[in-house]
């Protein structure tokens, strides 16, 4: 199967992480195929922070799990730092592990709950065979310090003992404790409240600045994707429908999905009390059995007969900004979702 | 003058713990009449669920202290056993779960569900009863809705589901429903299909409405006032507007401030919260968000501010030092010059 397309990739040598045709499928009941990810392409320069968003079911998690081979890809390269990991096994692939990390959405069932802190800080250090005891645990407190936690008091205690975002401050010192080159975060706010939100999104980009970190930021909030991306990648069923630098995607989203999610966000300010934002109709298409051609076709104010027949591919409509779509739309163009709410009683 | 649909004064709930008393909500007051929708906003732990579920008397038999009244159409409800409350819950209100897989009965087809409710309710044929349900489903735009009512939930997809724990809610034509998150688990597209039922229903029914959530933006646009909750009390109420145009409360500027806005430069600083809720066990003799607030004075700290008018009719605040005021500008400039 095409996947869709490699325009927005950047040369090879510039690159601390490829992915080429990435495919991830799962065995299901009866015979089926679960296509969690259908061939997407991209790439991470050293220091960029890149936004997967997309929404329930659409492939974002398994494209982070599979860019750390957990589980190996079905298909497709991953190049990370001069290694092709899906070639890699064993041993070799182990000690590469430690260069790239990853924070999880729910901070609590992530950290062990039987060990303390501090133990789960080091065993990255001690699966590494890094330094002595007495050094593992001088970086340890080093790294419990750098995401806000007293070492002294937070070392010997254990998670139940920690708030949400507290517990994601472990995660993320767990994370960054092997010195890694790559993080992945796995909606690593959503589980927050937005006061606390907030706090690990601004520990996430000092820790970034700090450690020198290239960064996949998968989530499904538009906004905090925003906040935190250099370059934003929208997932739909498994595919990539806009790839743009954030400016740009989300001024002028090209592709009709992009500006369905954008107008689904309730924005926190003064608007009318009735208002004809238009919505997305129906829902995800099951991906046992994707549409044929574009994914999104079967939801698509505009789709055509091609879209049916012809899967698009990724094509270069602005400086930074590549979208996947036979009749993007134009910027300024006001879309029309045929499933939106008809006007309530009016 | 006729009573208002809910009036709920001064009610408090709290729970008996082993470290002592939660007060989990402490002191909360607000009425509601009929085609209204009120929204309900706070952080885990302000209070706003335990709020709902004490105004609905769903709270469990043992281990709560409770205080104050709920009045339903001038009737005393507050201090009803289940018994009395049966005849309230579904005819005259409602509730509507965050989690659309756990509030339905897996074992159950859909129809059931909610005919099940109507036939509690209601004196009606079997017929009508089934009739009644497909006309909720379509009422509620789930596609297909005669297959529908033989399918069980795990057939369905969440936004499908919640579809159908409001069409229950609806079945006995409630006059007030509470909604406590009905969206959060849900993604973004979905959330604005099922917010957009609801209000579509409570206009058509003329229900009142109360919209519980975390987050202001879906409040905004689709609620008349909102009354924002922290530790366990009220700390502004406004008409939904003013709301947004004129805060006064430091803890609403704040958390507004703390979303990442789609409007805002990529990469800049957000305006965290510093800190964590008060431990409601013991709650602060002050303002609760004394500790966590950019404008906090002496007098915070000792003196709980009341509940008090601003110039909107309908818009009130609990601070001493109030966002936009001369007051307020004089206490932010004095903590930036001892912050250096």
């Amino acid at each position: 199967m095409a996947g869709t397309g490699t325009a927005h990739l950047r040369p090879a040598d510039d690159a601390l992480l490829r992915v080429e045709e990435l495919v991830v499928e799962f065995r299901a009941a009866g015979g089926r195929t679960v296509k969690a990810v259908s061939g997407i392409s991209f790439d991470l320069v050293p220091g960029e922070t890149l936004g997967l968003v997309g929404e329930s079911g659409c492939g974002k998690s398994t494209t982070g799990r599979a860019v750390l081979q957990l589980p190996r890809p079905t298909s497709g390269r991953v190049l990370f730092d001069g290694l092709e990991l899906d070639e890699l096994r064993g041993n070799a692939l182990r000690a590469v592990r430690p260069r790239m990390q990853m924070v999880f959405q729910d901070p609590i069932s992530s950290l062990n709950p039987r060990r303390k802190i501090g133990d789960i800080v080091a065993e990255g250090l001690e699966i590494a065979g890094v330094g002595d005891a007495a050094s593992r645990r001088e970086r340890v407190d080093e790294v419990l310090a750098a995401v806000g936690l007293d070492p002294d008091a937070a070392r010997d205690r254990r998670p139940h003992e920690f708030s949400g975002g507290q517990c994601q401050r472990v995660s993320i010192a767990r994370a960054v404790v092997t010195e890694p080159k790559l993080l992945i975060c796995d909606e690593p706010v959503s589980a927050l409240d937005v006061s606390v939100q907030a706090q690990i999104l601004n520990l996430l980009e000092a820790m970034k600045a700090r450690y020198e970190l290239t960064m996949v930021f998968i989530a499904h909030d538009l906004a905090v994707v925003r906040h935190v991306s250099d370059r934003v990648a929208v997932m739909y069923l498994g595919k990539l429908c806009e790839v743009g630098v954030p400016e740009d995607l989300f001024a002028r989203p090209a592709h009709p999905y992009t500006h369905a999610l954008l107008a689904a966000i309730p924005v926190a300010r003064a608007v009318p009390r009735r208002d004809d934002t238009p919505v997305l109709g129906g829902e995800i298409p099951s991906n046992t059995d994707p549409p044929s051609g574009c994914r999104f076709h079967t939801r698509c104010p505009r789709a055509q007969a091609v879209c049916a027949d012809e899967e698009p591919q990724l094509r270069r409509i602005g400086p930074e900004q590549y979208v996947a779509c036979h009749f993007p739309v134009a910027p300024g163009e006001r879309l029309a979702f045929p499933g939106s709410a008809a006007p309530v009683n009016a | 003058m006729t009573a208002p649909l809910l009036a709920v004064d001064d009610v408090a709930t709290w729970f008996e713990t082993d470290r002592g008393l939660v007060h989990a909500v402490d002191g909360v007051s607000f009425t509601l009449e009929r085609g209204r929708t009120l929204g309900l906003v706070g952080e885990s732990g302000s209070g706003k669920t335990v709020l709902s579920r004490s105004a609905m008397g769903l709270l469990p038999k043992r281990g709560v202290v409770r205080r104050g009244s709920v009045r339903f159409e001038g009737t005393e409800i507050g201090a009803a056993g289940p018994r009395q409350l049966r005849r309230y819950w579904g005819e005259h209100m409602a509730m509507v779960f965050q989690d659309p897989m756990t509030s339905l009965n897996p074992v159950m087809k859909v129809g059931k569900q909610i005919t099940e409710s109507i036939h509690t309710h209601l004196d009606v044929s079997r017929a009508y009863a089934e009739e009644l349900a497909v006309s909720l489903l379509a009422a509620v735009r789930v596609p297909d809705p005669e297959r529908r009512m033989g399918e069980y939930p795990h057939q369905l997809s969440g936004g499908l589901r919640q579809r159908v724990c409001i069409a229950v809610a609806l079945a006995c034509g409630p006059q007030l429903l509470f909604a406590d998150e009905p969206t959060t688990a849900l993604d973004v597209t979905v959330q604005a299909q099922v917010l957009d039922v609801l209000e579509q229903q409570q206009r058509e029914r003329f229900m009142a409405l109360v919209l519980v959530t975390h987050d202001l933006g879906v409040v905004a646009g689709r609620t008349d006032d909102v009354l924002v909750m922290y530790a366990g009390q009220v700390v502004e109420r406004a008409p939904t507007a003013t709301l947004f145009t004129d805060m006064k409360m430091p803890y609403t500027e704040a958390l507004l401030a703390a979303v990442p806005r789609l409007d805002a430069p990529p990469h800049s600083r957000l305006a965290a919260i510093p800190g964590r809720p008060p431990d409601l066990v013991h709650p602060p003799a002050g303002c609760r968000f004394a500790d966590r607030c950019a404008y906090v004075q002496d007098r915070c700290r000792s003196e709980q501010p009341p509940l008090r008018p601003a110039a909107t009719p309908g818009h009130e605040f609990r601070c001493w030092f109030p966002v936009g005021t001369p007051e307020g500008a004089a206490a932010l400039a004095r903590n930036r010059v001892v912050a250096g």
